[in-house]
């Protein structure tokens, strides 16, 4: 199915990617190639440029030098419509849960039989059926994160980003989220995930960059990076080494 | 001693007995300055959201001057009003001097900066949270005013219970450009003022309770507001 999946999966480029404060260089990619079928995912320690990567990747953040590149275009507006980011710590609307579905729906021109359709269809997705109608905020952790990742969807990105979106989650709540990253996965969005977690990377990867220091220390086949690294720098961090 | 007493029983009566000149007074109070906050509303609340979400040279310098203006004398608004009203200034041709109309505009000068620089602060702390996640939703920098002015409408509420406290117990601006006459342009603390002045404190005391009820009403709507903001997780303050 992945391989199936692989010519229809958008593909993602940065060329001399750089992003300068004060002298100095807080990324640092020269060149970094995001083509496989399943789940990109990025590790490295903190200040390693991951969340850096993953904003400009998305276009939040203008490098100072190079550029970024999906599916043969330079990023724009166009691209980025075919985004969607979810957040370490999910940002939700001070509206009902169904609310904050409705709003990007709305967006997307869908009417409103269509839009109450595809919410329903979403909450099911998201195992949060009969909370529609309470407040997005009152939500729990894991339940947020995950209409965080339902509204990143109803967008029906080519491409979704997800910064560290289990990281103050419990094991079972994290293993729902998983379950929905490779479900998109699973649908041909591209996804480019940034985590701490190895055992996370082991059960979802199908790829790996490992950065440190603002650079991409080393990119390839999951098992290849998690099992044998080439570098020092990803070898010491796999280990459970201090890594600056 | 007995003097206050009888007073004070007569002010009672005045309210119970539902004295129609009480009550009319108290009723322009509230049309007046209800007006006046729905006008503030309309222009505050944009041009605070405005100024929370768009960078532009000077924008530092304009909240200065609106957080400055929350504290403009209102004896001094009525004056300016006063001369753009008056028959030589240059809206002197509409006539509205002296009317309920000439109320209002002192009273949207004065609510208006209160109105906007709370929008502008609440909307500035929600656009800071909210700021990555609209852009990554692809909405625009002015696309995000309403949907800001939404999220934060709790708290806009408690802007708006704010700017009608000050606008019903003001007296300094809507006495100079209402001029206090019976059965036109007198409202609540302005009565109080005369009709104290006169010695006719049973009505001045009535309305004075009045008074008081109106604002231990918005305050008690204020902290209902409020507290079921910070119940449903809705306010960011």
């Amino acid at each position: 199915m992945r391989d199936l999946l692989g010519d229809m999966v958008s593909c993602l480029k940065v060329e001399d990617l750089q992003i300068r404060s004060k002298g100095k260089a807080l990324l640092d990619v020269r060149s970094l190639v995001l083509d496989g079928p399943g789940p990109t995912l990025i590790l490295g320690p903190n200040g390693a440029g991951k969340s850096l990567l993953l904003r400009c990747l998305h276009g939040l953040i203008s490098p100072d030098r190079g550029q970024v590149i999906q599916d043969g275009k330079l990023l724009g507006a166009e691209q980025k419509a075919r985004q969607a980011m979810v957040f370490q710590q999910p940002v939700l609307l001070r509206r009902s849960v169904a609310s904050n579905l409705d709003f990007v729906l709305k967006r997307q021109g869908l009417g409103r039989p269509a839009r109450r359709a595809r919410i329903a269809e979403l909450l099911t997705e998201g195992g949060l059926d009969g909370k529609a109608r309470q407040p997005a905020r009152s939500l729990s952790g894991g339940e947020a994160q995950r209409l965080a990742i339902l509204r990143a969807l109803a967008l029906e990105p080519e491409t979704l980003f997800l910064d560290e979106p289990t990281s103050a989650l419990d094991p079972g709540a994290t293993q729902v989220i998983e379950r929905m990253v490779l479900r998109a996965s699973s649908r041909g969005v591209r996804i480019v995930m940034v985590t701490h977690d190895i055992g996370q990377a082991r059960r979802l990867a199908s790829d790996v960059v490992m950065m440190q220091g603002g650079h991409v220390v080393e990119h390839g086949a999951a098992k290849q990076v998690l099992d044998a690294p080439e570098s020092d720098a990803s070898h010491r961090y796999l280990a459970g080494g201090l890594v600056t | 001693m007995q003097g206050f007493a009888s007073e004070f029983s007569a002010a009672v009566a005045l309210i119970f007995e539902g004295d129609s000149e009480l009550w009319a007074i108290v009723l322009l109070s509230l049309k007046v300055s209800v007006f006046a906050v729905l006008i503030s509303a309309l222009i505050g609340m944009p041009v605070g959201a405005a100024l929370a979400v768009a960078r532009f040279p000077g924008r530092r310098m304009l909240i200065v001057l609106m957080n400055a203006l929350m504290g403009f004398p209102p004896v001094v608004v009525g004056l300016l009003v006063y001369l753009m009203l008056s028959r030589s200034g240059p809206l002197g041709v509409l006539e509205l001097l002296y009317t309920p109309t000439a109320m209002i505009i002192a009273q949207v000068v004065l609510v208006t900066p209160i109105v906007a620089a709370l929008t502008r602060q609440v909307v500035e702390m929600l656009a800071e949270e909210y700021s990555e996640q609209l852009r990554s939703l692809g909405v625009s920098r002015l696309a995000s005013v309403p949907v800001l002015l939404w999220d934060a409408r709790l708290a806009l509420v408690t802007a708006l219970l704010a700017g009608f406290g000050r606008a019903i117990a003001e007296v300094g601006a809507v006495i100079i450009v209402g001029g206090n006459i019976n059965h036109v342009t007198r409202v609540m603390t302005t009565t109080i003022a005369l009709e104290t002045s006169k010695g006719n404190l049973a009505l001045a005391l009535a309305l004075g309770a009045i008074l008081i009820g109106i604002a231990i009403a918005v305050n008690a709507m204020v902290s209902a507001v409020s507290l079921r903001a910070e119940q449903e997780g809705l306010r960011h303050a």
